[in-house]
């Protein structure tokens, strides 16, 4: 508080000054070009292509070189791969990979998926924006049509793969953000089929019926 | 890692035919809005008020009195339209010019440039529940926002956009706003108490206390243009002064000026903004009197904070910085181009009323963008260092410019050259005043490795 002349004048100089300087910082601000970074309109590159080559974005995986081993599927911590395989009826020797459902809603990608791969056919991608309306529609199914397993050369070093992120990207593009997705939990029961083998044990959708029948057997 | 090169969703102009196509849309429906809205308003305003003194030849006196009373009606709603269009864009304009100030983009995505948000906001508030807290007083608080709207409203009765365009031109003006005014304080006081919360009632307690304080400074600093023009209608006030800037009220007399600021002040204070926002304080008290409104209520509280800013600034215009004179355009070729009385005048009086609207509304709002840039700059004040800025400074500066004032006149009187040699005099300190602002503020720009640039809007 004022208590003399001098104090008073003194504060409405400071008032004066302080305000002849806000004023202006603000302006100075008012006149220079937003920091800001218009994400997704107008960015200066697509963002997935400015984030570190080892980025884990959504899981791709190229058919055409799956060996059909379900290591993936045995490797994922919280079963959010489910792999099918079938005969084909055309040739009983040739094995068809049916279900090849990731679902990337529950996928935490620590990538432990993506290491067992023999032929690196599942790898992630630097792919992220697939934001929807509906969680299913992070239901990715990579064996929408069924195709035959990759049979591996005894003294192979090179797989066929196709480039990363070029099977996934037409998929995310083609995808209205509010479409329906496919449903991934509880996975579908494979097809019976009376020349069947026993599905292998790491197949969460097969195992998870029987064990509940077989607990419900036991109880007295 | 092996991405293709060529991608879609790249930055840009929109590429595809349906995109441009949107967007060329998306343009033309914001410049309809934002320009056709107002367009159309101001167009009715010019239209409609001067057609009051129109007397029909061969119209029995029934016949005239129900037109006028037509017209009259039209004209109240055109206003009070006005007052809320205004007040929307205002939201939106400062909400761009608040994010420029702190170096970010703003609104963008509804319309061009994000014009249509005041208009989603508004519909979005439209479509909330109305509440009424379990515990308020219900009829008291539904009734509040109708006085705070009264009180917006009533002031568009006085307030001038052209030579002869203003609704009534009384010649009590300026002691009608300021009791006017006063009417929204009525309105807050309600509701802070009627919403029974404690928010509300600190809030609303607060804002009587700045307001009726605040009352004292306005109202002796108003006096200052009244002495000098020697009436208290706002068109004679007008009238009074001249077009170019030292033939204004603020730069003919140094005690005018000093009263401006005083003025300017006190108006910021009286329509609650920052940095004498206390009743609102959001970190203290929420939202202050406003807390428990929701819906349309809260919707027209926010409309008269923001149509205020319209009403100060034009009151501020009118006052003090020459309102509509057009330089060259005297009142004589008003007259000439008026033609006879009663009749429809002819299209160059148009003409002229609109050249005098835009002067007055390009004036009213370099104002509104200084309330609007003061704002978004300095931090709100406390409760005790906004009572002693009214009591110990701006009450005694403006009771010193009132009696220096009456001494100025006394000096003007008998020596007209003064009037005319401070007017030179303070517009060109006001142009070195402006000049080594600029040159501090391209200063700030360059201190911080930038330029002035305009660009990313």
């Amino acid at each position: 508080m004022a208590q003399n002349v001098r104090a008073y004048a003194a504060a409405v100089g400071t008032t004066v000054r302080s305000i002849w300087h806000g004023m202006s910082v603000t302006l100075s601000h008012l006149l220079r070009r937003p920091v800001t970074v218009q994400y997704p309109d107008r960015t200066p590159l697509p963002v997935r292509d400015t984030l570190p080559a080892r980025y884990r974005g959504f899981l791709e995986v190229d058919p055409a070189i799956c060996t059909g081993c379900q290591a993936c599927e045995r490797a994922c911590p919280i079963n959010c791969i489910a792999i099918t395989l079938e005969k084909d009826p055309a040739n009983p020797k040739q094995r068809l990979v049916t279900q090849f459902d990731i679902d990337e809603a529950k996928c935490m990608y620590c990538g432990l998926c993506v290491e067992p791969c023999p032929t690196g056919s599942i790898q992630h991608t630097r792919e992220f924006e697939a934001s929807s309306a509906d969680l299913r529609t992070l239901t990715f199914r990579w064996a929408e049509k069924p195709f035959p397993v990759y049979k591996v050369a005894k003294d192979a070093t090179y797989y066929p793969r196709a480039p990363l992120g070029s099977i996934l990207r037409p998929m995310l593009e083609a995808r209205r953000w509010d479409a329906r997705g496919p449903e991934f939990l509880p996975p579908e029961p494979p097809k019976v089929t009376p020349d069947a083998p026993p599905r292998a044990p790491g197949a969460a959708g097969a195992a998870a019926p029987s064990r509940a029948a077989a607990g419900k057997e036991h109880k007295p | 890692m092996n991405q293709p090169a060529a991608l879609p969703g790249a930055p840009g102009a929109p590429t595809s035919p349906a995109a441009r196509r949107r967007a060329r849309a998306v343009l033309g429906l914001t410049l309809a809005v934002g320009v056709g809205l107002p367009g159309l308003l101001f167009g009715l305003i010019v239209a409609l008020t001067p057609l009051r003194t129109v007397v029909p030849a061969g119209w029995s006196e029934g016949q005239v009195f129900l037109l006028h009373a037509v017209g009259l009606a039209v004209l109240a709603v055109v206003l009070v339209t006005f007052g809320a269009v205004v007040s929307g864009i205002t939201v939106w304009w400062e909400m761009r010019v608040f994010a420029r100030m702190s170096s970010r983009v703003g609104y963008n995505r509804v319309g061009a440039g994000g014009f249509l948000q005041w208009v989603a906001d508004a519909v979005k508030l439209l479509l909330k529940e109305d509440l009424v807290p379990a515990d308020a007083d219900a009829v008291l608080f539904r009734a509040a926002p109708y006085f705070v709207i009264v009180g917006f409203a009533l002031t568009f009765v006085v307030l001038p956009f052209g030579e002869s365009l203003v609704a009534a031109d009384l010649n009590v003006g300026v002691l009608y706003v300021l009791s006017v005014t006063a009417l929204v304080v009525v309105g807050i006081l309600i509701a802070g108490w009627s919403s029974n919360s404690k928010w509300s009632l600190f809030g609303g307690m607060r804002s009587a206390a700045q307001v009726i304080s605040y009352e004292i400074p306005a109202g002796l600093a108003a006096m200052v243009p009244v002495l000098m023009a020697g009436t208290l209608s706002m068109q004679d006030m007008i009238r009074a002064q001249g077009a170019w800037p030292w033939e204004w009220n603020v730069f003919t007399n140094p005690f005018a000026l000093v009263a401006f600021v005083v003025f300017f002040i006190a108006q910021l204070a009286e329509g609650n903004r920052t940095p004498f926002d206390l009743p609102e304080a959001e970190s203290e008290l929420v939202a202050g009197y406003l807390s428990e409104y929701s819906s349309f209520r809260f919707a027209i509280y926010f409309l008269v904070e923001f149509g205020n800013l319209w009403v100060m600034s034009a009151i501020a215009v009118t006052l003090f910085l020459g309102g509509w004179q057009v330089p060259f355009v005297g009142p004589e070729v008003y007259a000439a181009a008026r033609g006879a009385p009663g009749s429809i005048p002819g299209a160059g009086w148009w003409g002229l009323q609109v050249l005098s609207m835009v002067v007055f509304v390009v004036k009213t709002l370099a104002v509104l963008n200084l309330i609007v840039w003061i704002r978004w700059t300095l931090p709100r004040i406390r409760v005790d260092q906004m009572m002693s800025l009214c009591w110990k400074y701006l009450v005694p500066f403006a009771f010193a410019c009132f009696v220096g004032t009456l001494f100025w006149q006394l000096l003007v009187t008998a020596a007209p050259w003064a009037a005319r040699a401070t007017g030179y005099a303070l517009t060109a300190g006001f142009l070195v005043t402006a000049f080594f602002f600029l040159r501090l503020t391209l200063r700030n720009v360059s201190a911080a490795g930038d330029r002035v640039d305009l660009t990313n809007w």
